[in-house]
């Protein structure tokens, strides 16, 4: 399959000029792109980096000549390998796809068609263009499979995607986009979907890929670290506009524009663990269940310092949830109880008092479903300061847009709807919301991880600021360790319903971890360009 | 976004912006973009609501009055003649714009009332009282509902209030359904449990966090019933258990001048007048139905 000329390395294969996209919103056309050259050399990995709505994936797609539905290409020029794009008909474009140009998407499993087998899929562009024969491109399509570390590979291809997990599924993905030896594959943040440890392998293999057939990639992320470790170059994108475009090496080290240097500095929050016996919440032997089914929570026993943070760690249905809806009250326990200030908090929500109520906040995991679609920002926040404290009207506005102030937004937001807000002001709404019933305790379910790394730090960063201003407490849910190490005091560990310790941070995080935590601590990346090759060195090591 | 901070900050993060039009501006944009079909549909529906408020002031005579000559045939005096009492029949077809409309409009409030709320509480609560609830309305469904509203009639005679009541219950089944499924839908969001978790009464959680959610379904299938509703009194006032006499009423202005098709071969304007209701009831179903789809596509977010 490799007639075709692959050109020397280093020679110029893709390059956008003054590239303009308007995109159709609101009965007006609006730039999302305003004017971006990039230039691409065979076998060179681009890193397009920014925050969600920079416009990093409609320039990525644009690379290839696309355009989503609503938006436009308006002006510019987009050469590949010697021929203009932009002018170029559908039909033409449409046989380099798949073939000359490749696009790995975000979710591998909304991308493959759950009827066919894995194999079939990866090698229909092959055979569609007649090059080979099917037994050629399978043959090809397991060698790809092999290149892509997934496991057994001979056989891998013939299983359907849901039978096998998340992080191969991306990998097969990978690997269907290379069958066809592309000049230029583009990954539209490929890894994002997955956690940190299959992230790793997924990682590896696609940087292995890439070098092997000298192909040249754009690759698409919000993650700094990700980036690091797979990009040649790094462009950096804010709203449609170019900030720094840099050799990675230096873009980590010397940055020269101002908003890129405030990327680089936000992933350096950390917090001092401080513990007191004064505690807000004290849960003593708590058995929980769902209807009548057995239970979930066996005797948990968690103790949270007033004005502190505890992080609850573990993986999904370890009971860390469940354990929030105990204390809520909306999952009453059959056993135990909990300590409030003290007192004991009736394990019904009914029962409850306005002012216990208001005293426990919750933010929830997703933003855009914990406000109502059809409530200004001003009702959303205004709520519970009219139903907690009576205030209305001239009254109310001005505690909200002093809350608004707190959460570093301003007045303008006052009658957006939800939907018009980024998914970071989404969540600190959702956090004035909390703020506005003036709580002791804020319950935070996975608050980032459905966040953009950039905005999840300045999320981070003002849960932080609010508990040195108010004294609040958190407890805060969650599987990133790397929030974990950012913003808790003490750490409690979950598993399988069941508290393994509790303890202040810096002791929970002290080596010698258990085997799990030392594999999830080490997965993390790390803004050094080196880090993923000296892990895989390390592990292969051991 | 018009000034672009060089660092980060939470107020300049990318956000979709709608421009701050009034309800009225964004109605008119998406009038000027409704298919004709839904034009001619808003068009019809406006004229028979416009008949229907303005009957006594367009009708040449009233309601109930009563001419010398029983079954005239078409002329200047009696523009669709009279019918078999001696009524004018254009002044009854304008008045039965009125009362047919009416009281299908009052009935499928009613019905929206009854199976919307219950349907609301059912979903919120989802213990006893759903199954309860979706238990009677399973039975209900199960009977058919023309003979069940013929049954309902029979035991408590044809009153006005008695035939709203009656077919408001019977069609607020389907309500029940339809209210249940799509707040079912919204029930599960976190907004609705953050809701529940500040204390916020039933009443609160079903009129102000849900209802405004499940809006648009609701308003397309209210334009549904309506038609339903309008043919089954038709139908019940055709086959003389309906609206009573002498309200003027288009299901039976039809039944009582229906003998008149049969002289088709003498006077065939006087054959065609029992169909002038018929069609008039044919032309409001269909045109709310162009006006109910087009608002469907337009809530469901569906192109093409």
């Amino acid at each position: 399959m490799s007639e075709r000329d692959r050109g020397t390395k280093g020679d110029i294969l893709l390059d956008m000029k003054n590239v303009v996209i308007d995109g159709f919103s609101d009965e007006r056309w609006h730039e999302i792109i305003k004017g971006i050259d990039l230039t691409l050399r065979r076998g060179e990995v681009l890193g397009l980096i920014g925050e969600s709505g920079a416009g990093k994936s409609t320039l990525g797609l644009a690379a290839m000549g696309f355009v989503r539905p609503g938006c436009r290409l308006t002006s510019g020029e987009i050469h590949f390998d010697g021929m203009e794009l932009r002018s170029m008909p559908e039909r033409h474009k449409q046989k380099l796809w798949g073939t000359r140009i490749a696009y790995v998407a975000q979710s591998a499993a909304a991308a493959f068609n759950p009827a066919h087998k894995l194999i079939d899929q990866t090698i229909e562009i092959a055979l569609r263009n007649g090059q080979t024969s099917e037994k050629e491109a399978q043959a090809d399509a397991i060698d790809l499979y092999r290149a892509m570390q997934l496991p057994d590979p001979e056989n891998i291809g013939f299983r359907f995607p849901h039978q096998v997990s998340g992080g191969q599924l991306q990998r097969a993905m990978t690997a269907m986009a290379m069958a066809s030896r592309p000049d230029l594959i583009i990954f539209d943040e490929p890894t994002t979907a997955l956690d940190v440890t299959t992230q790793v392998n997924v990682l590896a293999a696609m940087r292995d890929a890439v070098e092997r057939f000298n192909t040249a990639a754009i690759y698409i992320t919000h993650d700094l670290a990700v980036v690091a470790q797979m990009a040649d170059r790094i462009k950096v994108l804010r709203y449609g506009v170019e900030m720094e475009e840099a050799e990675t090496r230096k873009m980590l080290t010397a940055p020269e524009n101002e908003y890129t240097k405030s990327l680089w500095s936000v992933r350096s929050i950390y917090k001092e663990p401080q513990t007191s016996d004064d505690n807000i919440i004290e849960i003593n032997g708590v058995d929980a269940a769902y209807g009548k089914g057995e239970n979930v929570l066996h005797d948990v026993n968690i103790k949270i310092p007033r004005g502190k943070t505890v992080a609850i760690v573990g993986e999904s249905g370890s009971g860390k949830s469940t354990m929030a809806r105990v204390v809520t009250g909306l999952l009453p326990q059959n056993r135990g109880e909990v300590l409030f200030n003290g007192e004991k908090l009736p394990p019904r929500l009914k029962d409850r008092s306005k002012e216990q109520l208001r005293k426990i906040q919750m933010i929830y995991q997703m933003a855009d479903t914990a406000m109502n679609p059809r409530q200004t920002i001003k009702d959303i926040i205004g709520r519970p300061l009219e139903f907690y404290f009576g205030h209305k009207g001239a009254d109310q506005e001005a505690k909200v847009l002093e809350l608004l102030e707190m959460i570093e937004l301003d007045e303008s937001f006052m009658d957006r709807l939800p939907e018009e807000l980024s998914g970071g002001q989404k969540q600190r709404v959702c956090i004035a919301r909390a703020l506005a019933a003036n709580p002791e305790l804020i319950i935070c379910d996975e608050v980032t991880s459905a966040l953009d790394q950039i905005v999840q730090e300045g999320i981070l960063q003002l849960l932080l600021k609010l508990q040195t201003d108010i004294g609040v407490s958190y407890i805060f849910i969650t599987h990133d360790i790397a929030t974990v190490q950012a913003i808790s005091d003490e750490i409690v560990v979950m598993l399988q319903g069941k508290v393994v310790e509790q303890g202040l941070k810096s002791e929970i995080m002290e080596p010698p971890y258990p085997e799990y935590t030392q594999l999830l601590l080490s997965s993390v990346p790390e803004m050094d360009p080196d880090w993923l090759t000296e892990l895989l060195k390390a592990r292969e090591g051991v | 976004m018009s000034e672009e901070k060089q660092t980060y900050s939470a107020a300049g993060e990318v956000s979709m912006v709608r421009l701050r039009r009034s309800r009225l501006q964004r109605m008119w944009i998406d009038l000027k973009k409704a298919p004709p079909t839904a034009i001619f549909g808003m068009l019809i529906v406006s004229i028979y609501g416009f008949v229907a408020l303005f009957a006594p002031l367009i009708a040449p005579y009233g309601e109930a009055e009563i001419f010398a000559q029983s079954y005239a045939s078409w002329s200047a005096e009696h523009w669709l003649g009279t019918d078999q009492i001696g009524r004018d029949f254009f002044s009854r077809l304008i008045y039965g714009a009125r009362n047919t409309i009416g009281i299908a409009l009052a009935t499928t409030f009613l019905s929206f009332l009854i199976g919307g709320g219950f349907g609301l509480m059912a979903a919120i609560t989802q213990n006893w009282i759903d199954q309860v609830l979706s238990m009677v309305v399973n039975v209900l469904m199960a009977i058919p509902g023309l003979i069940f509203a013929l049954m309902l009639l029979a035991i408590f005679g044809s009153s006005t209030w008695g035939l709203i009541i009656i077919i408001a219950v019977l069609d607020s089944t389907r309500v029940f359904r339809l209210t249940r499924a799509v707040s079912l839908n919204v029930v599960v969001m976190d907004y609705v449990e953050a809701a529940k978790l500040r204390g916020e009464k039933l009443g609160w959680i079903m009129g102000r966090e849900i209802l405004p959610n499940i809006l648009p379904p609701l308003v397309a299938e209210f334009g549904l019933r309506f038609s339903f509703v309008f043919l089954t009194i038709a139908s019940l006032s055709f086959l003389g258990v309906g609206i009573q006499p002498p309200t003027a009423d288009w299901g039976s202005m039809v039944k009582e001048n229906a003998s008149l098709i049969q002289f088709a071969k003498y006077d065939l304007k006087g054959a065609i007048t029992p169909l002038i209701p018929a069609a008039a009831i044919a032309l409001l179903t269909v045109s709310v139905n162009f006006v109910v789809d087009w608002f469907l596509h337009k809530t469901s977010g569906l192109k093409e």
